[in-house]
């Protein structure tokens, strides 16, 4: 494949590796560098080329909060049947979110059950089926970080273009920026720097990143998905460790301007307004992290035109996720992990999707978890 | 009276849709089963049209011979799909089962649940494309049912397969036989039928050349053990993909294997479909591949016979049986780091971002 197959070159990965055994060395930290991706899409890919078993034991990986199916909360779920449950509407999804523990079910089981709950790829699918059934109320489920933020919004300007009655957004989407601050802000959090989160900053740009190497001190390197781009990253860290820089760095500059997408901010800028708090499993509520439809949009919000219960869930009893997120424990160290939580049967958030920290080390992980641990 | 034994009259169904009718046991069922699949199975054994087949034991099997007996329904949507149909699907498959245990398939059954509204035409591409697979292959349909039933009580068309094969004596093939030290080899690319169909779909807008590998491999069982008489499994990996197979393997052998992510056949459009929903091939169904383990030292003949025929011509030796965690499965990736390859864990859904 054109454009992949570069960056996952073999050779190259050697190179890296050597310069980041050669960096470690160099700086020859007593104790092991704490770096934390931010983004689920880089957990996935450590996971799945295995990059973590061939990192020197200097650096370890801290998983972050980048996934937005497993931030979910349980009462947003519920939320979300409440809306999928009655006769007349169709609820669309993109289809992690499927498996999404609620409090009673997930939205696999209520479909199972009789809901018209359908898997989309994109907003629009969305949209074309509230077009094609006038006489149905088409809900999307709208989930996801800066980076799914536009094609919402998108989609909502559109539909506001076409004088699209039946169609309405159940609104979930999240910014990163007020969570790795709070993050940061708890007592005792130990890591040392950031690789961040290449989709989302093609949107937003790096700016909004700098407070983390100006007020917090800790380096950050914005990286892409593939296996060179996370090597790199890393070196590009242990790099500014060596040299004593603190900077928020691009790796991925191929794709994420300095600036970001415009039309893009303009969109996202127009549509929504941040919410004052937003609630994350595993983190509790966080101010200032969700956003929700301005007024003048508010025809197309589901949470305006459906009664939802819209009730606080506390997450299962002995589930550790908020420990594992700030890296104060590894996923295998829970004591739900592996037996009272899997991915057929998940507890906590980062069990659901393959991009959560816990499902990864379940299904592709745990080789050195039987060394180190 | 002097009954002159005759070939039967096909009646002939006039109708463009199936109908309930079609499914009330009376003249528009038999004309059903008369012209749309008797004509089209038509062998000596179905010809006489009772209840049940009659099939002469001792010219099935010689001694220890076994019987070889398996089932599968198939349900798959679109029913026409690139590379096959749910026909072609329904008679490889069964050929299939049978054959990767050893047997050599010589007899099936063919029932179909019909969703009222049918196209006839569809149900005749359907029973033509049954025929013609099973006629190339050998085998022959001796038996059948057919059922109509409401609008929505079913989607389209149903069909399940029952096949009989015969299992030479001296053939021991088993899931608990792999030992260490031993290869697992694959009769090419995989994955295919999966992208095909999840593109077929039309509802992904992806536009691809991929073709379902729907096929039946009963001539490649049988190249395998003559080639490596040593050989101790083989499986098709349809549902669940190779990553499932190749964990029950490791289970019941009480064995590690590991495969290396360098070695597996992949075509590009099959990796591209995989990297656009976040998909792993691994997981994806095929249903002209069959993975055997085979002892060291038969591997290479094993993958020269393959090589040889047209279904095997992208073989490959992807992993080897080994000691470590009993019932692990893992993979080398391209550089050189290691991950399991765990069972699918329900339905593989698209990642989102």
């Amino acid at each position: 494949m054109k454009y992949v197959d570069e960056f996952r070159d073999p050779q190259k990965a050697a190179i890296l590796f050597s310069e980041i055994h050669r960096l470690v060395d160099q700086i020859a930290p007593q104790e092991p560098i704490s770096v934390m991706e931010v983004c689920g899409g880089h957990t996935h890919s450590i996971f799945r080329y295995g990059l973590e078993t061939m990192l020197p034991r200097g650096i370890e990986l801290v998983h972050g909060p980048g996934c937005p199916v497993c931030v979910l909360p349980i009462g947003r779920i519920d939320d979300c049947l409440a809306i999928a449950e009655q006769r007349d509407v169709i609820f669309t999804t993109f289809g992690d979110a499927m498996r999404v523990p609620g409090s009673r079910k997930s939205l696999l089981q209520a479909k199972a059950e009789g809901a018209d709950i359908r898997m989309v790829y994109s907003p629009l699918d969305a949209l074309a089926l509230a077009r094609a059934n006038p006489e149905r109320e088409v809900v999307f489920f709208g989930i996801g970080f800066e980076t799914t933020m536009p094609s919402t919004a998108l989609t909502v300007l559109q539909a506001e273009a076409d004088e699209i009655t039946n169609f309405s957004v159940f609104c979930n989407h999240i910014t990163i920026f007020p969570t790795i601050k709070a993050l940061l802000d708890m007592p005792g959090l130990a890591i040392d720097g950031f690789v961040g989160p290449g989709h989302v900053t093609m949107v937003t740009g790096a700016e909004p990143y700098q407070f983390i190497a100006r007020q917090y001190r800790r380096p950050m390197v914005v990286a892409g998905f593939e296996p060179l781009d996370f090597l790199q990253a890393i070196a590009m860290l242990l790099t500014q460790f060596a040299e004593g820089r603190c900077e928020v760095e691009n790796q991925y500059a191929r794709v994420a301007r300095a600036g970001g997408n415009e039309v893009a901010q303009e969109a996202v800028a127009r549509v929504y307004e941040l919410r004052e708090f937003f609630e994350w499993r595993g983190l509790g509520s966080v101010d200032q992290s969700g956003v929700r439809f301005r007024h003048a949009y508010g025809r197309f919000d589901a949470e305006r035109r459906f009664a939802v219960p819209n009730l606080q869930i506390a997450d299962p009893k002995g589930c550790q996720c908020g420990e594992v997120l700030t890296g104060a424990l590894k996923p295998w160290q829970c004591g739900l992990f592996g037996s009272g939580c899997t991915p057929e049967n998940p507890q906590g958030a980062l069990m659901v999707s393959t991009e959560g920290a816990c499902a990864a080390y379940y299904q592709y992980g745990g080789l050195r978890q039987g060394v180190s641990a | 009276m002097n009954q002159m034994p005759t070939r039967r009259s096909f009646a002939q169904v006039l109708l463009r849709t199936v109908t309930l009718a079609h499914g009330g046991g009376g003249k528009a069922t038999k004309d059903l089963i008369d012209d749309v699949f008797a004509r089209e199975f038509d062998n000596e054994f179905l010809e006489p049209m009772e209840d049940q087949a009659r099939l002469v034991m001792s010219a099935l099997a010689g001694q220890n011979d076994r019987l070889a007996f398996t089932t599968d329904s198939y349900v798959v949507t679109p029913l026409f799909f690139p590379g096959g149909d749910i026909g072609k699907l329904a008679v490889c498959g069964t050929i299939n089962d049978l054959a990767v245990g050893g047997a050599k398939p010589l007899f099936l059954s063919c029932a179909v649940i019909i969703e009222e509204g049918l196209e006839m035409e569809t149900l005749r591409l359907v029973a033509r494309s049954m025929a013609a697979t099973a006629r190339a292959a050998g085998v022959a349909i001796v038996t059948g049912d057919t059922k109509v039933v409401p609008r929505g009580a079913c989607d389209k068309l149903f069909v399940t397969t029952t096949g009989i094969g015969v299992i030479p004596a001296g053939r021991e093939l088993g899931v608990g036989r792999a030992e260490i030290g031993d290869r697992v080899i694959v009769n090419g690319m995989l994955g295919d039928h999966g992208a095909a169909v999840l593109a077929a779909r039309g509802d992904l807008a992806l536009e691809t050349a991929l073709e379902s590998d729907c096929a039946a491999l009963h001539e490649l069982t049988e190249a395998l053990l003559q080639a490596a008489p040593g050989t101790r499994f083989m499986r098709d990996a349809t549902r669940g993909g190779l990553a499932t197979l190749l964990n029950e393997v490791a289970a019941a052998s009480g064995v590690m294997i590991e495969i290396d992510d360098r070695r597996l056949p992949l075509r590009e459009e099959v990796r591209g479909v995989c990297e656009i929903l976040g998909l792993d091939p691994l997981y994806l169904a095929n249903e002209g591949k069959i993975a055997a383990v085979v002892p060291a030292g038969e591997a290479s003949a094993a993958l020269a016979a393959w090589k040889d025929h047209p279904l095997g011509r992208d073989a490959a030796d992807i992993g080897v049986v080994t000691t470590g965690e009993a019932g692990r499965v893992t993979m080398r990736t391209l550089f050189g780091g290691t991950r399991i390859v765990d069972m699918l864990v329900g339905e593989q859904l698209p990642r989102i971002c």
